[in-house]
């Protein structure tokens, strides 16, 4: 029952929304916890079929969707390794984040607690609909749902006017994205006359690439941008910084875990129509990367903690992006599942901070928490070091297959940038840690920035310290351990692993013919490269011979390792030894301080080009134009007409009987003329 | 020799006639003769052309007219008192209050 | 012979209509018009109508005359419309004479285009129109719907002309 997967959170979401608010938080909590864990129960079900299913994947059709001609859209959902992946990770981690989120708002009334989790609930309903639709207007459905509660959760406090217009920008801009995205899938469907991911696959890979490619390229490259919308790249990111305005745990879900990652998904899941398009994934590898270092030279300045570690999804989701336009699909995914890990980690330990200091969100009035939050410290140095990417925590995997990737495709100035970013990474991570939690406790000179509706967050802000409540710090230990284990499923071949992950997705990224009850079986192969199809011409840059490999790779690895160790120890020079050094640092360079500090002023940028021009547009034209002077006008014309008109005819109601007898004998005198004249 | 044309001609000038008393007089009562003129005309016509084609027809319409007439002016007599109870005039142009 | 009958009953009744329109006391016009419906059943006898003619005197000048002398006399309506100034403005007065001088030039040119017809003069027509019996007949089988109705027509009216010439009641 595959079904069941999505539709367990849905229930959640009706009973929290129709009566969740009459019940206790422990009610509505543990309703909206057991429904996640049943649905990642569901899905380990439907993860063990799939995998042992005839050509590794399950197809579940729910009804028949739209039949219109061509035009044919089941609801239906499919369970191949890639959705696998996605679903363990959403309803897992999702699952963890739902108990983490019965301590960490506990302190709202029961109604605001119950729509918190029936949009949660909602949320992951959105998301597994998303990864498991077959087609594209399933995934669109789940796209825009997903969309929808971001804007609520963001939200979520939504009397506080930054809360309430954060939602508003992040629902906007994703907007603009949606809109390449539906282009892209008319055009898909236009071109293909289907809509089913399998069949696209199938159609394009039996296509001449000269033809295919002009089709493919415009279609990516319109779904790339609804990609950019939702993974937040440039030129849409702008919303995920605001975003924080939610609470934590929706940031550790949405905005580290899963929603941001639909667009990488999507691109795995088109891996075979984006293969045809090789413009397209230079575009994508170019973005990606040139937003990974943009995002990660903004993050080295913020005094925010989830800016920070926001603008850091922004660049590591900048480094999936990298991974998928290389063509290493599976690195991408692979850097997906662990970043989910290590990032929701990251965030729900600020999320202790902030819930330890009672609102507090300023590094620059933190400090010398690691002895006061032991939990919560260590599991967000591991968390640290693992983003960081240094051996053997999971972040090293994966980001070493990217770099490495990249470095194999040919484009080595996309890999010194990749290098230099996660350089950036891990000393702005590390900053982070040495300000939050080392040094001396300091006080508040700088406004606190009140996001928790505390009842009030100054007087006596160490109050509250304590370590994270059970609920939160279990999940945190748990993520710990995940940011520790989940690397090793990618063990790689150079120092004697086998690379699981990569040959358990390879089948997902390629194209299969679907003939009614027939399917291929897949067999598995121990290589470095996506086994896709491609039309003759189109090769992935296939470096040297296996051994050349191998030892490159290890000399790669050791590069990767020790840039991430030279950025920690820069990190430890300015923030743990000699904290005025930074300052001063900061006084010389001053030009590209503020810039770094005010993100490039992309914000004023679009605001200007973007957002005044089309205000005064609406107002002039739309509003007072067309709406009041033409609609407006029209309407009451109509009325005004008819009044006047019927003003002037009333008058031949004279009330004189002869008048009227006159008219009978001119209706006479008429017809009988007009008898005579025949 | 009186032929149809004959009746014809009487028949129409007595219905003008009686059209110009409608329009002309300022007195009910005297609208409602000139409606009765008009009626009696139009009766000749009806019996002057049965008698022509030769069938009796012409006199059954003329039999129903009258009938109907008798009718029209009982009811229209009571309109008229009940008219003239109010305003204490005859006079058509008295009554104008069903207007806009 | 026929002729000068005719042409002489046609003449009173002219004489009369005219007199009934121009009058100025109702109680003149309803006696003119008494004397135009004897003419009337003139001509109908002479249209071999005996029937018709009868009754045009038992219906016409019998009831409905009647009924309109007692109006008349009831209402004590002598030459009321001098007391009301004439409402008939020149404009008016111009328009009224255009329709009229047009319908008797429809009346006319209709009439003119009529090619000259005579009456049929054979017994068996002749008899078959006078025969009241055969009208009699006619009346109860073709025309007796029409019959039924005006029956039911007749009612109605004598009930409306009650209630609405009836003395008005005190808590209106």
């Amino acid at each position: 029952m595959v079904a069941l997967i999505p539709l367990l959170p849905f229930l959640g979401f009706l009973i929290n929304a129709s009566v969740g608010r009459r019940v206790s938080k422990s009610v509505s909590g543990a309703v909206a916890c057991l429904l996640m864990i049943g649905a990642f129960g569901a899905s380990v079900t439907a993860v063990l079929a799939a995998h042992n299913a005839p050509g590794r994947f399950i197809q579940e059709t729910v009804f028949r969707w739209i039949s219109s001609g061509d035009l044919q859209i089941p609801l239906a959902f499919r369970v191949d390794p890639l959705s696998s992946l996605m679903i363990l990770v959403v309803t897992g981690i999702g699952s963890l984040i739902h108990i983490y989120s019965t301590a960490y708002m506990h302190e709202e009334t029961d109604a605001e607690f119950a729509r918190y989790f029936s949009y949660l609930n909602l949320f992951a309903a959105f998301m597994l609909v998303l990864v498991l639709g077959s087609s594209f207007p399933v995934m669109f459905v789940g796209w825009e749902g997903v969309g929808l509660c971001s804007y609520l959760l963001i939200g979520f406090w939504f009397r506080k006017q930054s809360a309430a217009d954060a939602g508003k920008k992040a629902f906007v801009v994703n907007r603009i994205g949606d809109f390449g995205f539906i282009l892209g899938m008319f055009l898909i469907f236009v071109t293909f006359h289907t809509l089913d991911f399998q069949e696209v696959a199938w159609r394009v890979s039996t296509w001449a690439p000269e033809i295919a490619v002009g089709p493919a390229t415009i279609a990516t490259l319109l779904l790339f941008l609804g990609a950019t919308g939702k993974s937040a790249q440039i030129p849409l990111y702008v919303w995920l910084p605001d975003a924080m305005e939610g609470p934590t745990p929706v940031s550790a879900l949405i905005h580290a875990a899963t929603m941001v990652t639909a667009g990488v998904y999507m691109i795995g899941r088109n891996a075979v129509l984006f293969q045809h398009a090789p413009i397209t994934l230079a575009v994508v590898a170019g973005i990606g990367i040139a937003t990974a270092l943009m995002a990660g030279t903004i993050g080295l300045v913020q005094n925010d903690i989830k800016r920070v570690l926001a603008y850091s999804t922004v660049s590591q989701l900048g480094y999936m992006f990298l991974a998928m336009g290389v063509g290493a699909y599976t690195a991408g995914i692979f850097h997906l599942y662990t970043h989910a890990f290590f990032k929701a980690l990251l965030f729900l330990g600020s999320g202790a901070v902030i819930h330890a200091l009672a609102g507090e969100q300023d590094l620059r009035n933190m400090g010398g928490l690691r002895k006061a939050l032991p939990i919560t410290y260590w599991t967000f140095l591991i968390g640290a070091l693992a983003i960081a990417g240094i051996p053997p925590l999971a972040g090293f995997f994966s980001k070493d297959e990217i770099l490495f990737r990249t470095f194999a495709h040919g484009n080595r100035i996309m890999w010194i940038v990749g290098l230099l970013t996660s350089f950036l990474t891990a000393t702005y991570m590390f900053r982070l840690v040495f300000l939050a939690f080392h040094g001396d406790r300091r006080h508040p000179e700088h406004p606190a920035h009140d996001a928790h509706p505390a009842p009030d967050a100054h007087p006596a802000p160490d109050a509250h310290l304590h370590d994270a409540p059970p609920a939160m710090a279990i999940v945190l230990i748990v993520l710990a351990i995940g940011s520790i284990v989940a690397g090793f499923v990618g063990w790689p071949h150079a120092i004697g692993g086998a690379n699981r992950i990569e040959r358990f997705l390879e089948p997902s990224f390629e194209a299969h013919q679907m003939a009614p009850g027939e399917f291929q079986v897949i067999e598995g192969r121990a290589s470095r490269q996506p086994r896709v199809e491609l039309a003759a011409g189109v090769e992935p840059a296939v470096p040297g011979s296996q051994a050349v490999d191998e030892r490159r790779e290890i000399e790669l690895m050791l590069l990767s390792v020790g840039i991430a160790v030279a950025g920690i120890l820069v990190a430890m020079a300015f923030w743990l030894r000699n904290r005025a050094a930074a300052t001063r640092v900061a006084y010389r360079a001053a030009p590209i301080y503020t810039l770094l500090l005010n993100k490039y002023y992309v914000d004023e940028l679009y605001d200007a080009t973007v957002v005044q021009p089309i205000k005064k547009l609406s107002t002039l034209l739309l509003w007072r134009g067309i709406d009041a002077a033409l609609i407006d006008g029209a309407v009451n014309g109509v009325g005004g007409a008819v009044r006047g008109t019927s003003a002037a005819l009333r008058r031949l109601q004279t009330g004189s009987i002869r008048a009227y007898a006159a008219s009978l004998f001119l209706g006479v005198v008429v017809i009988l003329g007009w008898y005579l004249m025949r | 020799m009186v032929t149809l044309n004959h009746y014809l001609i009487l028949s129409g000038l007595l219905f003008c006639v009686g059209t110009a008393g409608v329009f002309l007089r300022r007195n009910l009562i005297t609208v409602l003769l000139s409606v009765e003129i008009m009626l009696n005309a139009v009766n000749i016509t009806f019996v002057a052309a049965g008698r022509y084609h030769g069938s009796v027809d012409g006199q059954i319409i003329t039999f129903f007219v009258m009938t109907v007439a008798a009718a029209e002016a009982a009811v229209g007599l009571a309109l008229v008192i009940a008219l003239f109870r109010h305003r204490e005039t005859l006079s058509p142009d008295a009554f104008t209050s069903l207007k806009w | 012979m026929e002729q000068i009958v005719f042409y002489v009953l046609a003449a009173v009744a002219l004489l009369a209509s005219f007199g009934v329109i121009g009058q100025r006391n109702p109680m003149h016009s309803v006696m003119l018009l008494i004397v135009s419906f004897g003419a009337y059943a003139g001509l109908y006898v002479l249209l071999d109508a005996p029937f018709t003619a009868v009754t045009q005197i038992i219906i016409y000048a019998g009831a409905i005359m009647v009924l309109f002398l007692f109006v008349v006399m009831l209402l004590n309506a002598h030459t009321e419309d001098d007391m009301v100034p004439a409402t008939i403005g020149p404009r008016t007065m111009k328009i009224g004479v255009v329709l009229s001088l047009a319908l008797v030039g429809e009346v006319a040119y209709a009439l003119l285009k009529i090619a000259r017809t005579d009456f049929g003069t054979d017994a068996g027509t002749v008899s078959s129109i006078k025969d009241v019996g055969h009208i009699g007949s006619m009346l109860y089988t073709s025309y007796s719907f029409a019959f039924e109705v005006t029956s039911i027509l007749i009612l109605v009216s004598m009930v409306g002309a009650v209630v609405i010439a009836g003395k008005p009641r005190k808590d209106r």
